[in-house]
């Protein structure tokens, strides 16, 4: 089977498995999650019992298996039940209005700092001892930092204090209003500069890191050291002939930590009152939200799973033993 | 003795990275064993007294007081413990767990190393956030235990793969099958051939799960999935955030216990790094620079030609070296240069 095709079938099943787990944990786990809404809003009529039996799928109308079937065909129409909160809107509808920030925030953010720290390893463990290779220690203890508590410290020091950026929030609602036009994107990215630069900060030592270890075994390489026999500039021996091969276990790395990352961006959005997804995740854990919180798990999910498969895309493109692993069969 | 000797051995080959680590991670083990016996005062008593709320930093109150007129320094003696006991706990478990999984996963082979292999690509391939928020958030209770068995549940993929890697490979050297031949028993090759092989790379496994559940259940609390009741590193954040601690100006309040997560992650990277150079002589730090006729020459410089290199003076060597006798004695050529 050709490698993609593996991939695919690789991430079906992960699909797959988020899906079923997604199905069986509120069925599985002890305690009552109906009751639990009912306490938090008081408001609630009885009659109303019946209905969140029947969203979250507890009530248990018909067999194990018809339930799981319907609920596939829920999901494949996006058709995430009503949200509990905010009712009577669609969990779907509330997903629709946050996923664009959080996708271009921490899209943006990883793609930046992947490629910062994969640069900044490269010169790092080229010259494996000098001042950028001395510097990273002082960078791991931003690495180890949580991403919120930057976000915090970060908000303290720039926003509050020096006034350099905005507080909160994706845009000023007073100024600007939502929509294509010069001043809301420009207001946009102003509020996201913080937030992104939090990302970039936290998640640069880890790109760095791992480049530079790959880097200083690559240089060891015989073709390495046969590129600076043949006289070759440094320059082209290192980006063509160490960093070009050294990327691939980077590239492999950056598809599983990929989930890392959003992890700690979503709750680093908390910090910010961004209106993302990690906003709206508080906000579900707040109120026992359950079918919120079901759907923003499958949403992030598939998120990350189809960035996965386009970083396998890019290894097929940049690793030509893959392809030629491929035609050999 | 000998056991000390061995220790103390092992200490002087550590880099010093994981020295460094190691000791930071002492200071913080020593606070959570000693520090909730010398809290000042009681962490979750609220002073009703209104001059105490929101204090800065003072003698009597060396890290402040919380809106509640709470004891910082108190709630982050006894936060530090319940955090690292929640920590090493998930890193035990989950180790055990990715060690059973990766070393059976190679030893089995066939049908079981495709499965488990799936299964821990799978789950190493989910976000684990979320998947935690889910699990927690349908937990009734959201106490100590509840979190280290989720934590734990999900923390083992990534050492079981690394694991399962190495024990494809030591399979396959001679000393196992040598042992085979003579007829020891599986288990026997796996408890006292293999594993004792692998001790550097377990190691490695738990200290970053250990690092894992840190992030993770500080992450958590400060969502607020975790018993608010309890003192930890991320339920402190998770009261200063929700009181406002960053808008009041209390930076007492929030930092403290961010900065110990920060600092805990810190030493648990330089002594994975420190393992990892243990392992990996090549990762070490090269002493950088060295000069070999004044010119500075790094390690992955090519080797330098010593014919080229005598001549090479700057302008003002060269010019003064033209006096000398022995200019006249060699040949190269008037500040020669290494490229």
């Amino acid at each position: 089977m050709p490698f993609i095709l593996r991939r695919l079938a690789f991430y079906v099943v992960a699909a797959w498995v988020a899906l079923t787990l997604n199905f069986f944990i509120p069925r599985a786990m002890p305690g009552n999650a109906v009751q639990s809404i009912m306490d938090k809003f008081p408001n609630l009529q009885p009659s109303a019992y019946k209905a969140l039996e029947a969203m979250l799928g507890v009530g248990h109308p018909g067999s194990l298996l018809s339930q799981y079937g319907n609920y596939l065909v829920d999901v494949a129409h996006f058709n995430f039940g009503t949200d509990v909160q905010s009712y009577p809107a669609s969990v779907s509808s509330l997903l629709a209005q946050t996923i664009p920030w959080t996708l271009t925030l921490v899209g943006t953010a990883t793609v930046i700092a992947f490629f910062l720290g994969t640069a900044l390893g490269i010169l790092a463990g080229w010259r494996a001892g000098g001042w950028l290779d001395r510097a990273l220690p002082g960078l791991m203890f931003l690495q180890a930092i949580p991403y919120f508590f930057l976000a915090l410290v970060l908000l303290e020091l720039l926003a509050l204090k020096l006034h350099w950026f905005p507080i909160a929030q994706g845009f000023n609602g007073e100024l600007v209003t939502p929509g294509w036009h010069w001043d809301f994107i420009v207001n946009a990215i102003d509020h996201s500069a913080l937030p992104a630069l939090t990302i970039v900060l936290t998640s640069v030592a880890g790109w760095m890191l791992q480049m530079r270890n790959v880097m200083i075994t690559t240089i060891g390489e015989d073709y390495v050291v046969a590129a600076q026999a043949k006289g070759l500039s440094s320059r082209r021996v290192v980006v063509t002939y160490a960093a070009r091969n050294a990327i691939l276990p980077q590239l492999q790395g950056f598809g599983l930590a990929l989930g890392y990352v959003v992890s700690g961006a979503l709750v680093m959005e908390i910090v910010f009152s961004y209106p993302g997804i990690g906003l709206l995740l508080l906000n579900a854990v707040d109120s026992n939200d359950y079918p919120l919180m079901q759907a923003i798990f499958l949403v992030i999910t598939f998120t990350v799973l189809f960035a996965n498969l386009i970083v396998d895309l890019v290894i097929v493109f940049f690793d030509p033993r893959v392809r030629a692993r491929e035609a050999a069969r | 003795m000998s056991a000390l000797s061995a220790l103390r051995n092992l200490w002087r080959r550590l880099p010093l990275k994981a020295r460094i680590g190691a000791v930071l991670m002492g200071v913080f083990v020593l606070a959570a064993v000693i520090g909730p016996e010398v809290t000042p005062y009681d962490p979750s008593y609220q002073n009703p007294s209104p001059s105490l709320s929101m204090q800065p930093p003072s003698s009597a109150y060396l890290l402040g007081t919380t809106q509640s007129g709470q004891d910082v320094l108190s709630q982050l003696l006894v936060g530090i413990r319940l955090t690292l006991e929640l920590a090493l706990l998930v890193g035990v478990i989950a180790t055990v767990l990715s060690v059973l999984v990766g070393v059976s996963a190679a030893f089995l082979g066939g049908f079981w190393d495709e499965f488990l292999s799936l299964v821990s690509n799978v789950f190493l391939v989910i976000p684990q956030l979320p998947l935690l928020i889910l699990l927690l958030g349908y937990l009734p209770q959201k106490g100590q235990l509840a979190t280290i068995l989720v934590l734990a549940g999900l923390g083992w993929p990534w050492g079981a793969r690394v694991i399962r890697a190495q024990t494809l490979t030591i399979r396959n050297r001679d000393f196992i099958a040598a042992s085979r031949e003579s007829g020891e028993k599986s288990w026997r090759i796996i408890l006292y051939e293999i594993i004792p092989n692998e001790i550097s790379l377990i190691a490695a496994s738990f200290v970053n799960t250990v690092l894992y559940a840190i992030g993770a259940s500080v992450a958590l609390a400060f969502i607020g999935l975790a018993d608010l009741n309890s003192w930890s590193l991320g339920t402190m954040l998770y009261w200063a955030q929700s009181q406002q601690a960053l808008q009041l100006g209390a930076w007492w309040w929030f930092l403290p216990p961010g900065i110990a997560v920060a600092l805990i992650g810190t030493a648990l990277v330089l002594l994975n790094t420190g393992i990892d150079e243990l392992g990996n002589p090549r990762l070490r730090s090269a002493r950088g620079t060295e000069k070999i006729a004044g010119h500075r020459v790094w390690p992955t410089d090519p080797t330098p030609v010593l014919a080229e290199l005598v001549g090479a003076r700057s302008r003002v060597g060269a010019f003064l070296h033209s006096f000398s006798r022995d200019s006249l004695l060699d040949d190269t050529s008037v500040g020669g240069d290494l490229r």
